[in-house]
C-alpha cells in the first residue's frame, strides 16, 4: 500500500441503534504515524465510533477501510457481504483497543494476560511470548508486576498491562477510548506518560479523551464531535485555543471550568488538611 | 473520671487497648445440653440395639460383587453421566446464547424434554426401548430402503447393526440416560454462568482478535466456573445418588442394587441399607473435599 493512503479512512459512518441515530455520517482520515484526539460531550458518539473501527458495533450505513480494506464486509461483484467470523477476528488483530473500563482477564496475571492473544491466536510459541510480554510490561513500568493478578494491581498498573495486552498484538493501529477516565487522579500520569512514549515511537493512535493537556501536547490533529457529527477538526493549538464554532467554545469553556473547579476542590481539602 | 482511667493503659488519658465483656450466650449452653442427650441416646441405639448388626454391616459392605458395583454402577457410572452432562450442558448453553435460532430452538426443546421426564421413568424408559427397533439400530445411509426402493436396487446401505436392546441396557444404557437427563439440567447451571461474565471481556477478547470459540473457552468459561462450580457440586452429590435408580435400565453391577439382593437372600434387609448409607457418606465426602479445593482453584484472581 502506498504511503499516501491513510490508515484509517471513514466515510460519511452512520450508526442506528433501534430507532436513534447517534452517528449521523463520520468523515475521518487517519495517516500513518499519526495521533488524533477525539474530543466531545458525554453522549456525542466517540465511544460508538470507535467500537464501530474495531467491529464491536456494526455499521448501520457508510464505510471504514483500514489499510485499504474495507472493514466488516467485502466487496464482490458490486455487492457487499458480511465477512465470516475469522475473517473478522483477523481483521480485529490489527488494531489495539484500550477500555475505559481496563478489561483485563481477572483470572490470569499481568503476564498471562499479555500472553494469551499472541500464543493463541497468532501461535506464537508460548516462550517466545513470555519473553516478548515481559519486554513489553517493561515497556510500561511494571517489570516486577508481572505474576501479579488484575486484582492486585491498581487501575493505573491495570491500565498499563491493558496496554501492553494490546501491544503484544503488534497492532498497526491503537484505538484508547477514555483510558484515564476510570483513575483516580494520582494515577492519571503514569498512563498518560505511557500513551506520550507510545506516540513519539511512531504508533497510529486514536485517543478519545477529556485530557486537554495531552491532546495539546501529543495530538497531531484534534476532533471535535457533538450529537454524532464531525463539528471541526485541525492543528490542537487550532481547535484548542481558537475553536470556530460556538459548541466547541462551549465545550472548551466547561471543562476548563470544571477543571478548575477540581483543582479548587483539592487545594480546598489540602487547607482543611492543614488545620 | 474514675472510669475512664480503670479502662486506659495506666495513667495516660487517651483510651487503650480494648478489653471488653463479650456478650453471653445463655442459650448456646442450653442447645449444647439438648444435643448432648441426644447424642447420647444416638450412641446408646447405635451401641446397644442387635438390629444394627454392625459385623454384617461391614461384612456386605466388603462383597465382591458390592465392591464391584460400587466401582462400576456408582462411581463409574457417575463420573461419567456427570462428564458427559456438564459437557452437554455447556454445549446446549452456548446453543441457547448463540445467535443462531435453529441451536437456540434445538437446545430450548431438548432442555424441555429432559427436565420433564423423572430420571427413573427415563432409565425404565430407555431399558425398554429395543421394543421401537425390532431390528436393531443400524448406521448407513437415512431412509435408504426409500432410496433403494426408487431407483429399483436391491439390499441395504447398512454398515453396522447394533442391538438396540443390548445397547440401551447394561453400562452404556446407565451413562446415555444419566447424561442425557443431566445435560438439561447444566445448561441451565452453565448458561447463568455464562451471563454472569462482564460483556467486557468477550469485547476485551475479540478486541485482541480472538475468535468467539476461542473467548468462550479461555475467556468466559473459566470466568464462569465460578459461579457454575458450587452447584455443579450439588448435581455430582445427586448423580451420585440417582446410580440407586440404574437398576430401573436393568444395571446389576451396582452397588445398592448388589447389596439389596444380599438383603433379600440373607434376610438382614436393614444392615445393608446401612452399609449402603455408610458408602453414600464416604464418598460424598470425598466429593465436597474435591469440590472445596476446585472452588478455590477457580477462585484464582478473584480475592489477592
Ligand atoms: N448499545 C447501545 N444501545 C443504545 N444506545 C446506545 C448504545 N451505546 C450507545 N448508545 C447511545 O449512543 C449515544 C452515543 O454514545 P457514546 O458513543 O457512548 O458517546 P460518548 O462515548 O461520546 O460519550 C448515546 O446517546 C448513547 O446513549
Ligand atoms: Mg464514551
Amino acid at each position: 500500500m502506498s504511503e499516501q493512503q491513510p490508515l484509517v479512512r471513514a466515510v460519511n459512518v452512520i450508526k442506528d441503534f433501534g430507532a436513534t441515530r447517534v452517528l449521523h455520517g463520520i468523515d475521518l482520515e487517519v495517516h500513518r504515524g499519526e495521533v488524533v484526539c477525539l474530543l466531545g460531550p458525554s453522549g456525542s458518539g466517540k465511544t460508538t465510533f470507535l467500537r464501530l473501527i474495531n467491529q464491536l458495533e456494526s455499521l448501520t450505513g457508510g464505510r471504514i477501510w483500514v489499510d485499504g480494506e474495507l472493514i466488516g464486509f467485502e466487496e464482490r461483484r458490486g455487492r457487499l457481504h458480511v465477512r465470516k467470523d475469522a475473517d473478522i477476528a483477523r481483521q480485529r488483530s490489527r488494531i489495539g483497543m484500550v477500555f475505559q473500563r481496563f478489561n483485563l482477564f481477572p483470572h490470569m496475571t499481568a503476564l498471562e494476560n499479555v500472553v494469551e492473544a499472541p500464543v493463541h491466536v497468532r501461535g506464537v510459541r508460548p516462550s517466545r511470548a513470555r519473553e516478548e510480554a515481559r519486554r513489553l510490561l517493561d515497556l510500561v513500568g511494571l517489570a516486577e508486576r508481572a505474576d501479579f493478578y488484575p486484582s492486585q494491581l491498581s487501575g493505573g498498573q491495570q491500565q498499563r498491562v491493558a496496554i501492553a495486552r494490546a501491544l503484544a498484538m503488534e497492532p498497526e493501529l491503537m484505538l484508547f477510548d477514555e483510558p484515564t477516565s476510570a483513575l483516580d487522579p494520582e494515577l492519571v500520569g503514569e498512563v498518560l506518560a505511557v500513551m506520550r512514549d507510545l506516540a513519539r515511537d511512531g504508533m497510529t493512535m486514536v485517543v478519545v479523551t477529556h485530557e486537554m493537556s495531552f491532546a495539546r501536547e501529543v495530538a497531531d490533529r484534534v476532533v471535535f464531535m457533538d450529537a454524532g457529527v464531525v463539528v471541526e477538526e485541525g492543528a490542537p493549538e487550532q481547535v484548542l485555543r481558537r475553536p470556530r464554532h460556538e459548541r466547541t467554545q462551549a465545550f472548551l469553556a466547561r471543562v476548563r471550568r470544571e477543571e478548575q473547579a477540581a483543582e479548587e476542590r483539592i487545594s480546598a481539602e489540602l487547607e482543611q488538611l492543614g488545620e | 473520671m474514675s472510669e475512664q482511667s480503670s479502662t486506659g493503659s495506666a495513667g495516660t488519658e487517651r483510651p487503650g487497648l480494648i478489653d471488653a465483656v463479650p456478650v453471653r450466650h445463655p442459650w448456646r449452653w442450653v442447645a449444647v445440653a439438648v444435643i448432648a442427650v441426644l447424642v447420647a441416646m444416638l450412641v446408646n441405639l447405635l451401641v446397644r440395639n442387635p438390629a444394627w448388626n454392625w459385623p454384617f454391616v461391614l461384612e456386605a459392605m466388603n462383597q465382591t460383587p458390592v465392591i464391584r458395583g460400587l466401582f462400576f454402577g456408582t462411581l463409574l457410572c457417575t463420573a461419567l453421566g456427570m462428564a458427559f452432562g456438564v459437557a452437554g450442558g455447556v454445549l446446549l448453553a452456548v446453543m441457547r446464547l448463540s445467535d443462531n435460532p435453529v441451536l437456540r430452538g434445538v437446545a430450548w426443546v431438548y432442555t424441555w424434554f429432559f427436565r420433564a421426564v423423572p430420571r427413573y421413568v427415563l432409565l425404565v424408559t430407555l431399558g425398554a426401548i429395543g421394543v421401537l427397533f425390532p431390528d436393531g439400530i443400524s448406521l448407513g445411509v437415512p431412509f435408504d430402503w426409500v432410496i433403494i426402493d426408487a431407483l429399483g436396487l436391491q439390499g441395504d446401505w447398512r454398515f453396522l447393526t447394533l442391538d438396540a436392546n443390548q445397547l440401551f441396557t447394561g453400562l452404556f444404557g446407565a451413562v446415555f440416560g444419566l447424561a442425557a437427563s443431566e445435560a438439561a439440567y447444566m445448561a441451565e447451571i452453565a448458561r447463568s454462568g455464562i451471563l454472569s461474565v462482564d460483556r467486557g471481556q468477550t469485547e476485551a477478547a475479540q478486541a485482541l482478535g480472538m475468535p468467539r470459540r476461542l473467548t468462550m473457552r479461555r475467556i468466559v468459561l473459566p470466568q464462569a466456573m465460578r459461579v457454575i462450580l458450587p452447584p455443579t457440586g450439588n448435581e455430582l452429590v445427586a448423580m451420585l445418588k440417582d446410580t440407586s435408580l440404574l437398576v430401573g435400565i436393568p444395571l446389576t453391577i451396582e452397588m445398592f442394587f448388589q447389596l439389596q439382593s444380599i438383603g433379600s437372600r440373607t434376610y438382614q434387609t436393614f444392615p445393608v441399607l446401612v452399609a449402603a448409607t455408610l458408602y453414600y457418606l464416604i464418598i460424598t465426602s470425598v466429593l465436597m473435599a474435591g469440590q472445596a479445593w476446585l472452588e478455590r482453584r477457580f477462585g484464582r484472581g478473584v480475592r489477592a
